[in-house]
């Protein structure tokens, strides 16, 4: 079980890698550079710090789960796929609407001098963030 | 622009689709989590890829680069809460938070 966890976030660190290429090719470097480092890297990280805490499931419980899921969830690829053929056969047309451009300078510009809210934000939120894992983990101190 | 626009689309929907999905399927708090983790990729990737459309990149990396730190944040604290959890009740099974019925 804990290898297909840790098969799970390989895929999820993949997916980041992708989507951060996409974001090199679609002129947002900086945006793919953040999402190289942070999601591929560091949420992999967690990830697998989380994992590692926690205890291996036995075969016999790993096997009795996929095949309550199995019987639960055998409709939801072919509902999906439904969908799917559906949309595909409306032929839908997205008509995107001619932009109002604005001069927005570089990304730098942008945020430490239009959105420096933002960063403010930002910083709020990483320490909710620190504290609320403070808090988590206070107790299991205690106890020690 | 509008091919990028439809193609970007279907794949952005596409990787939601598999995030909710993976959600929906899984029994397991940490896939859970990663679940929701592909969902908001597809969310970055549909901000990115409007952004390239409308001709504003920058703005929509300032958009993106609060989401992504936003994520790490909710990541780690979520982790947190399933490692509590997990020595809490030995389990990270999503059927067994059942203890908060009131």
């Amino acid at each position: 079980m804990t290898t297909r966890l840790i098969r799970s976030v390989v895929g999820l660190a993949m997916v980041s890698i992708f989507i951060s290429i996409l974001m090199f090719r679609l002129n947002s470097p900086i945006a793919g550079v953040f999402e190289l480092s942070v999601c591929a890297g560091l949420i992999s990280v967690i990830f697998i710090t989380a994992i590692s805490f926690t205890q291996r499931i036995t075969v016999g419980q790993y096997s009795n789960a996929k095949s309550d899921r199995m019987k639960k969830y055998w409709i939801l690829p072919f509902l999906i796929a439904a969908v799917g053929m559906y949309l595909a056969q409306k032929k839908v047309d997205i008509k995107v609407a001619s932009p109002v451009r604005m001069p927005e300078g570089d990304v730098q510009n942008l945020m430490w001098n239009v959105r420096h809210m933002d960063i403010l934000g930002q910083i709020i939120i990483l320490l909710a963030g620190a504290i609320g894992v403070v808090i988590l983990f206070k107790h299991l101190k205690d106890k020690k | 622009m509008s091919e990028t626009f439809l193609l970007y689309s279907i794949f952005s929907l596409l990787i939601f689709i598999i995030g909710l999905y993976y959600i929906l399927v899984t029994g397991s708090l940490i896939r859970l989590l990663i679940g929701v983790e592909i969902m908001i990729k597809a969310a970055t990737m549909f901000l990115i890829m409007s952004g390239f459309v409308t001709g504003s990149p920058s703005r929509a990396q300032a958009f993106v680069i609060t989401l992504i730190v936003i994520e790490v944040v909710v990541m780690v604290v979520a982790s947190g809460v399933v490692i509590s959890f997990y020595r809490k009740s030995r389990s990270i099974k999503t059927s067994s938070i059942n203890n908060l019925k009131g």
